[in-house]
């Protein structure tokens, strides 16, 4: 099962835990199922449907923020990191 | 000319297409633009660092004769909390991004717009915004993150909370956002380190500096469409912006970029696209024109933040770095969105470090709004960590280039937000260095010094498209929608014709309006060689393919039974040049033409390693510089000489926001140096030849092996200046710039 990288700010969530192995074959199913673990964590995720500015969701190291119906296999890595901005321009 | 065997044009040096345009003058920038009937803009500024707008009085303004129209942060659409995503990987608040084109109920900084003018001519304009009446409550001002950051800060935002990666703070404060990496277990490391350097670091707000002011033109048409001609790093960056901020689909905007005099992240947001837009409506549809002058440039647009920086680090006796705990506070300016995401994966990317804790804080300040600077926020990132590395290589006895090699990443090792490195060639980068004469040659003089560092940009993948038409000699007209700042037309073109086969002056290019081609992100992220670059090849591929099919018709054979080499098609002993097919097939069939886009999800980072060599006036603490080698891994050169261009310029930059370039405030937040006399920026009389290095590790996910190369040799500077001085006169500069002044203070210990 893929493995989910709770970042230290969201740790109060995971129980303390860094890491998390979570079912699913897409982000999404994974994303849902983190939820049932870490109760409350969708929502410091998303805003709506949306995933909140300033945040970025990487599977094996590539950003897949737009693409939350890509699969995932069961050896992936996700990670939610701070989306890497060079400085918004507004 | 020659090229390195591997390729035909690739690795060449051919002449750029708009050179001959602009070194006779032909060439069109934004203040170029000239239309019948046109208005001149002009835009009111705050004087003050921090204060309530209570009321605006356009009144006697409007009734100077020859003003068509005056406006205000009220004639913009009102917008709520929009978040807009934009180029790469940032996003930002449109109510906060209109507010910073024209003031709504604050200004925030010396230098905000918070009027406008359009008028038969300059002077006219000039005369009217002096006439319209602010009346302001002036608040106090805060000037740096420690100010921003303190008890009973004065507040810019009050309905600002903290947002810790999605968790809102309660309290009103000036810190926009927080977010933390986090690595193994910091009190292990530290633990595990025989020596441990704890350094606190202050640098300064510096400009891009980008020789052309920003210029715009903008027609509203009665019908709502509107085309603006500026000068812009990315025209569909800009219209996006523009149909955010004016709340305008952008089926009705079109964005004509002109040539562009230099940006370096500072052209990505627009300032005065919304307001000559906003104007041109205003006045009845008539075509208005806005230019920057250098003070207001100076004042309302671009700086990089200045930073406050802690930087702790262990390593143990024999040189491994064992832990590293860091604290970033970037000024934001005075909206949200300072570069300090970006540099939290500059400040300790070359290294292995096993355990890691790095906080990060983007803080408002009464400044104008941070905007992108040429690997953002990485130059003051790598100062402060750098420089710890020195001393850690000095406390273990190790030369610091060995020590570096040693603890160097490599490809799989992870980056402090958890993140594998892709394939780096940060190693083979240190051992070139290592082996470089420059390193081997002895200092001879009395106050010299010789200082080492390195730095690391990540790049930027994003979006290209390109199209094309061959025409019936052969030629290619090649559209692409990257703005050329430094030589990409060039880059670009040779990387198509490298893919058919032909000769790079076959290849027309042109930088196309937003009406013209398809979408293409910025040029910024150090991405345009390498990702436009992708588009062509997959569009020469195309065309490729339809070239053969042609040369198959004409010589009345299957498709399958036609080869194509060296611009030759051939079957069976029959060949026809690209430029018969082409011939024929336009006089026979439809035309050629093809197109192609690219998002490409990896791209390839690139690290350099600088070596300079200094010698320092003891009377003046005057830094000159002796010699300066920059060596980077730069993927596959596709024009070497614009390459080492970039890695010069970049070289340059660094050089002056470490030595001399600083922002100067008053208590009350007013900008007292905001000319390019009291800006000090360096001149060609400041600096040596800078040579360059290329270490060409490529990249394996790109057709050529190109990396982005523009940002990375903007970072190491400062860090190697500070080594240097250190190296020179046994001082270790905490603050940028080191200016003479720092200089002396810390040469006589009073600082």
């Amino acid at each position: 099962m893929p493995s989910v990288w709770i970042p230290p700010l969201m740790r109060s969530l995971s129980g303390g835990r860094e890491n998390l192995v979570v079912p699913g074959t897409t982000i999404r199913e994974v994303l849902n199922n983190l939820e049932e673990e870490c109760p409350g964590i969708r929502a410091r995720l998303f805003d709506g449907d949306r995933v909140r500015p300033g945040i970025a969701i990487a599977v094996d190291g590539i950003i897949k923020t737009k693409k939350l119906g890509s699969e995932v296999a069961p050896n992936s890595e996700i990670h939610f990191v701070p989306a890497i901005s060079g400085g918004d321009p507004g | 000319m020659a090229s390195d065997g591997q390729f035909k044009v690739i690795g060449s040096r051919p002449l750029r297409p708009d050179g001959v345009d602009k070194v006779t003058g032909r060439a069109v920038y934004g203040n170029d633009t000239q239309m019948s009937g046109m208005l001149y803009g002009v835009v009111l500024r705050s004087p003050h660092g921090h204060a309530r707008i209570r009321s605006i009085d356009t009144s006697r303004a409007k009734a100077l004769p020859g003003v068509r129209a005056v406006v205000t942060g009220a004639d913009l659409p009102q917008l709520g909390d929009v978040i807009e995503e934009l180029g790469e990987g940032g996003s930002a608040n449109m109510r906060y991004a209109s507010n910073n084109v024209l003031a709504g109920d604050k200004a925030l900084y010396d230098g905000h717009a918070v009027a406008a003018v359009a008028a038969v001519d300059l002077g006219t304009a000039e005369d009217a915004a002096t006439l319209i009446e602010v009346d302001y409550e002036v608040l106090p001002a805060v000037r740096t993150v420690q100010e921003a950051m303190a008890d009973g800060a004065p507040i810019l935002h009050p309905e600002l909370r903290t947002d810790g990666l999605g968790e809102q703070a309660t309290s009103e404060t000036n810190v926009a956002a927080h977010f933390r990496h986090q690595l193994g277990d910091i009190e292990q490391g530290f633990a595990e380190a025989d020596v441990v350097i704890e350094r606190e670091f202050d640098t300064a707000t510096v400009h891009q500096g980008y020789i052309e002011p920003h210029a715009s033109t903008a027609q509203w048409n009665a019908d709502g469409m509107l085309t603006v001609w500026t000068s812009t790093q990315g025209a569909f960056a800009a219209r996006g912006q523009l149909a955010s901020i004016l709340d305008k689909p952008v089926a009705e905007i079109t964005v004509v970029p002109t040539e562009i005099g230099g940006g370096f992240g500072g052209k990505i947001p627009v300032y005065v696209e919304p307001v000559a837009a906003i104007l041109s409506h205003e006045a009845g549809n008539k075509p208005v024109k806005v230019c920057m002058s250098r003070t207001d440039v100076i004042k309302a647009t671009g700086p990089t933040s200045g930073s406050h920086i802690k930087v702790k680090m262990g390593a143990t006796k024999d040189g491994r770095i064992t832990a590293a705990e860091v604290s970033m506070a970037y000024e934001a300016g005075g909206y949200p969105g300072s570069p300090v995401p970006s540099g939290s994966l500059v400040i300790l990317a070359p290294y292995k470090i096993p355990h890691v804790t790095l906080d990060g804080y983007d803080v408002l300040v009464n400044k104008p709004k941070a905007s992108p600077y040429r690997a953002p926020g990485g130059t003051n990132a790598a100062f402060a960590s750098e420089t710890v590395v020195d001393e850690l290589a000095r406390a273990v006895d190790m030369c610091p280039l060995e020590f570096r090699l040693l603890n160097a990443v490599e490809e799989g090792d992870r980056q402090v937000n958890g993140l594998p490195h892709g394939r780096v060639g940060l190693k083979e980068t240190l051992e070139t260095a290592i082996d470089h004469p420059h390193f081997a040659t002895p200092l001879e003089g009395a106050n010299q010094g010789r200082g080492v560092a390195a730095g690391y940009w990540m790049n930027w993948g994003g979006k290209s498209s390109a199209s094309a038409h061959v025409n019936g000699d052969g030629s290619v007209n090649l559209m692409e929608g990257s703005t050329d700042i430094g030589g990409t037309r060039a880059s670009i073109a040779m990387q198509l014709a490298e893919t058919l086969e032909i000769p790079y002056e076959q290849i027309n290019t042109r930088v196309a309006d937003t009406g013209a081609v398809g979408y293409t992100d910025l040029t910024g992220g150090s991405r345009t060689t390498a990702v436009t670059g992708m588009a062509v090849h997959e569009l020469g591929v195309v065309l490729k393919e339809e070239m053969t099919r042609r040369a198959a018709d004409l010589m009345e054979v299957d498709v399958s039974e036609v080869s194509y080499r060296d611009g030759v098609f051939s079957h069976n002993g029959t060949s026809m040049p690209f430029n018969e097919v082409a011939q024929k097939a336009d006089a026979a069939g439809e035309p050629i033409v093809g197109t192609a886009s690219v998002a490409p999800p990896e791209w390839g980072a690139a690290f350099g390693v600088h070596i300079v060599d200094i010698e320092v006036d003891p009377d003046t603490g005057k830094v000159d510089i002796l010699r300066y080698t920059a060596l980077q891994n730069v993927g596959k050169a596709i024009h070497p000489s614009y390459v080492e261009g970039q890695i010069q310029g970049g070289v340059a930059q660094g050089i002056g926001w470490a030595l001399n370039e600083e922002y100067i405030y008053s208590e009350d937040g007013q900008l007292l140096n905001a000319s390019l006399l009291d800006y000090r920026m360096p001149t060609a009389l400041d600096l040596p030849m800078i040579e360059t290095v290329l270490v060409e590790v490529p990249w394996p996910d790109h057709p050529y092996g190109v990396r982005g190369c523009g940002e990375t040799p903007i970072v190491p500077p400062a860090g190697a200046l500070a080594a240097a001085l250190h190296d020179a006169l046994g001082i270790r500069p905490t603050e940028l710039p080191m200016s003479p002044g720092k200089v002396l203070e810390l040469q006589n210990g009073a600082a």
